[in-house]
């Protein structure tokens, strides 16, 4: 009975039952009535707890010396039988603590085991009582869980044999535990207590088979968590991991694993299960955790729980360091980890940010660069100019906005690919306009420039770096600089516009403006014949997105007067547009224009340019670049990507006219797509104008060559 | 769409079969030792490059059936041959492929429990599971 007792509360606790089990050998005689009462007890693991208290203490006292015959009054009371195995293990700790003077770490087991059990309370004074029976029948109990442990194969002495087989048995405790339910009655007894199967074991001894392990179904467990594992446990395990891996935090190879396993004498095919269950990392080998689930599992079917289907969350490895997988996620619950090994929360491999913004980034400004203006090259020399300084401008856009272009773009295109590209169409219809524009004094290397500067912007945007530096590309990221001074800008478009529109190439006419006058300037002129249109446009366009804001600030640059607001393309396109057209210098006139535009727009587009105010053209540039420095620096803050804004930031460093804040997402976006229309219809006109000036080349051409022939008939004549 | 799925070892003997509609159980292993046939030529044939989602898709096996037959070789020269229905939406290829993919790494966690003899046949009930989601899922 005391077994019984004990064993119901090694129900409670795993060590408990298994201690139990113990008793239940060392108290064969008296398991069958011990059984019985676990039986009945298994209806109620809770109540029994606390009846089983007294039953056990009735228990042990009969128990110890003869007490099967008690059993039956512990029917009612005695614990949940699951609590069996941990009452094994309880009792068998006690008894092994009792005997021993290892009795503390038995105890603090039980104890431990049984609160996890769902009767906590029986475990304990199940304990207790195993312990006083210990101590008078300290033999017995020794015995038991001797017989339980040793026929594991440690020594079986008796007495000893329950400590030893407690602490020092090497073969994996649980098979003693299993050993000694089939060996002993107790086991059936235990089984017994299982409520479910058990019982039937009259005879313990029979049952000592494994199966009566099997059939003890641990109610208590089933209360609690069954497959907590209990302090006492979980040291048990432990100590059984370092005898065969000295090395905590290593593992325990398969074959050594599964050498030590076999000893349970369960079938390979319930072992194979087990350890598909706690090899949690699949990797062939046992991890301290994994081998206390799996030394667990090992206890609980040799107890007679069932094994589950899925790893009980009690028993994920908590080093989750290994795996950093989930298994930890069951440590929280887990009282009887106690002992678990710093569960490393499963520290999931940290989200990767997943940034990959440079891959956007480079995405983009591998668009931008392809989006290039084509800076078409105006016959005109206007055009030209305009070309010139679309080029400039976008290739100062390029310079700069390349770089941060390219790098906006991927950041824009991390954040919103649209940006950037949506700033180079913008941009590149800006530059287009530029190109246009010719007016633009960009010299022809400007309008390279900017070409080249809306390449890079082409990431962002699509500059329409063509011809003059795309004003679009301001709009990647000029939205933020453009914005502000995006009339300025062309050249400082060009530096703002460096997220989408390359920095007008500051080379821009304007040249003075270094960074952003180019590609602003450079749309400028370029823009500015082309730009008229489309900067009317554009300047619309602008507006609306950043970068355009900085195109427009080319333009204004150019034309000095575009809407600074518009997007930088646009606005410069226009302002080039006029300007150049008015004067070819365009650049110069464009410069001053830019100048004038660039305060202007830097006071308008500030706040509207995001990016583009990039290019204050030449002198403008300087005012825009200031303009496009605080939008840029707006920009930034516009920006919320970081990323972008970083390297827009660094852009910006670099091309103050391009503040493209790659974080101009939508707004940069939006405008850069304004820009490249803008930029677009300005190439249109572009394109048909030069269409119309090689027809008319052609016609001198012709008449020329009329001419010719009339003239040498007459020579010949 | 009775999926069929068997694993055969590389003697040529069964690991494991599974079959949804019971009655094909004979015919599947009919099938499969067919299969077995071709997958042998394959691999002959070519030579090295053998593993890798090996797919031989025998296409109508059986008219009335209509059902195909699929073939996974590993390196270790198992097989894992899947029979299905073609009645169910011909599965894409790509979704052939990860359904091999997932039996291959259920098998190589088979593989790694130390209480598995390889050449026995596979009883994993984690293995089990995993088939008979497939199945199902194919079905």
């Amino acid at each position: 009975m005391e077994l019984c007792g004990a064993t119901r509360l090694g129900y409670f606790g795993r060590s408990q039952f298994y201690i139990a089990l113990k008793l239940v050998a060392v108290a064969q005689s008296g398991f069958p009535l011990r059984v019985e009462s676990i039986n009945t007890v298994k209806d109620l693991p809770l109540p029994r707890f606390v009846a089983s208290k007294n039953e056990q203490e009735s228990r042990h006292a009969a128990s110890y010396s003869s007490d099967s015959e008690s059993q039956g009054s512990y029917s009612g009371v005695i614990p949940p039988p699951p609590g069996r195995g941990q009452v094994k293990k309880g009792p068998g700790s006690h008894d092994a603590v009792q005997p021993r003077p290892s009795a503390d770490q038995q105890e603090p087991a039980s104890p431990v085991v049984s609160p996890q059990q769902s009767p906590p309370a029986s475990p304990h004074t199940w304990r207790k009582h195993n312990r006083h029976p210990s101590g008078g029948n300290s033999e017995r109990p020794l015995t038991g869980p001797g017989p339980f442990w040793s026929p594991f194969g440690d020594a079986q002495s008796g007495s000893s044999a329950g400590d030893a087989v407690w602490s020092g048995h090497s073969p994996p405790p649980p098979q003693e535990n299993w050993v000694s339910f089939a060996d002993t009655p107790p086991t059936s007894t235990l089984l017994t207590m299982h409520p479910a199967s058990v019982q039937d074991q009259t005879t313990v001894r029979t049952v000592a088979s494994a199966t009566t392990a099997n059939e003890i179904r641990r109610q208590s467990s089933s209360c609690d968590d069954p497959w907590k594992i209990t302090d006492e446990q979980r040291q048990y395990y432990i100590n059984q991991f370092t005898t065969i891996q000295p090395d905590l935090n290593g593992f325990i190879p398969g074959s050594a694993a599964k050498e030590f396993f076999t000893k349970s004498k369960l079938p390979i095919l319930e072992l194979s299960h087990i350890w598909e269950l706690s090899d949690f990392d699949k990797d062939g080998a046992l991890t301290l955790d994994e081998f206390c689930a799996a030394f667990h599992l090992v206890v609980a079917r040799k107890n007679g729980y069932d094994l589950p289907e899925k790893l009980p969350e009690s028993l994920m490895p908590k080093l989750i360091d290994l795996e950093d997988s989930a298994d930890v996620g069951d440590q929280p619950g887990e009282v009887g980890y106690s002992g678990s090994p710093a569960e490393a929360p499963p520290s999931k491999s940290p989200s990767m940010p997943s940034l990959n913004q440079t891959w956007p980034e480079l995405n983009q400004s591998s668009e931008d660069t392809a989006i290039v203006h084509p800076v078409p090259i105006r016959m005109t020399p206007s055009k030209i100019h305009m070309q010139e300084m679309e080029l400039k401008r976008t290739s100062s856009d390029h310079t700069n906005p390349t770089s941060p272009l390219l790098v906006k773009t991927s950041d824009l295109s991390e954040e919103s690919k649209i940006n950037s590209s949506v700033k180079f169409p913008s941009g590149n219809t800006v530059a287009d306009g530029y190109s246009s524009s010719d007016s633009f004094p960009s010299d022809p290397e400007q309008i390279g420039s900017n070409v080249t500067r809306q390449r890079s912007h082409s990431g962002a945007s699509p500059d329409n770096t063509a011809p003059p530096p795309p004003p679009p590309r301001p709009q990647p990221s000029h939205s933020r600089s453009s914005s502000l001074d995006m009339n300025r800008t062309f050249a400082v478009t060009t530096g703002q516009q460096q997220a989408g529109v390359v920095a007008h190439p500051p080379a821009v006419p304007p040249r003075p403006q270094p960074s952003q006058a180019p590609g602003p300037s450079v749309h400028r002129p370029v823009d500015a014949d082309g730009l008229i249109t489309h900067t009317s446009t554009s300047p619309q366009q602008i507006p609306e997105q950043p970068n355009f804001a900085d195109f427009s600030q080319f333009e204004v640059f150019a034309a000095s007067n575009v809407t600074e607001e518009q997007d930088n393309e646009a606005e410069k396109h226009p302002d080039v547009l006029p300007a150049e057209k008015a004067s070819d210098p365009a650049g110069s006139l464009r410069v001053a224009q830019t100048d004038g535009k660039i305060e202007e727009k830097t006071a308008a587009s500030v706040p509207a340019n995001v990016s583009k105010g990039t290019t204050p053209l030449a002198p403008p540039p300087k005012p825009v670049r200031r303009r496009l420095k605080s939008e840029d620096e707006l920009r930034p803050d516009v920006d919320e990507h970081t990323q972008k804004t970083g390297v827009l930031a660094a852009v910006l460093a670099s091309q103050p006219s391009i503040p493209r804040s790659v974080g101009k997402d939508k707004k940069a976006i939006q405008a850069s797509i304004r820009r490249n229309k803008e930029t677009n219809t300005v190439l249109a006109r572009l394109n048909s104008e030069l269409q119309q000036q090689l027809k008319d080349v052609l016609e001198e051409r012709i008449s020329l060559e009329v001419q010719l022939e009339q003239l040498r008939p007459f020579s010949h004549l | 769409m009775a999926v069929c799925i068997a694993v055969i070892a590389k003697e040529n003997y069964p690991l494991y079969i599974r079959s949804t509609p019971t009655e094909n159980e004979l015919k599947f292993h009919y099938m499969v030792h067919t299969s077995l046939d071709v997958v042998d030529e394959k691999i002959s044939a070519m030579g090295k490059a053998l593993v890798d989602q090996r797919e031989l898709y025998l296409g109508l096996l059986y008219p009335t059936e209509d059902y195909k037959v699929y073939d996974y070789v590993t390196n270790s020269k198992v097989k894992f041959v899947m029979v299905v229905d073609s009645s169910n939406t011909a599965l894409r290829d790509n979704e052939i492929r990860s359904m091999f993919r997932k039996l291959h790494n259920s098998y190589t966690d088979v593989m790694c429990n130390p209480f598995y003899n390889p050449g026995d046949r596979i009883q994993s009930r984690a293995f089990d599971n995993m088939v008979t989601s497939m199945m199902i899922q194919v079905c």
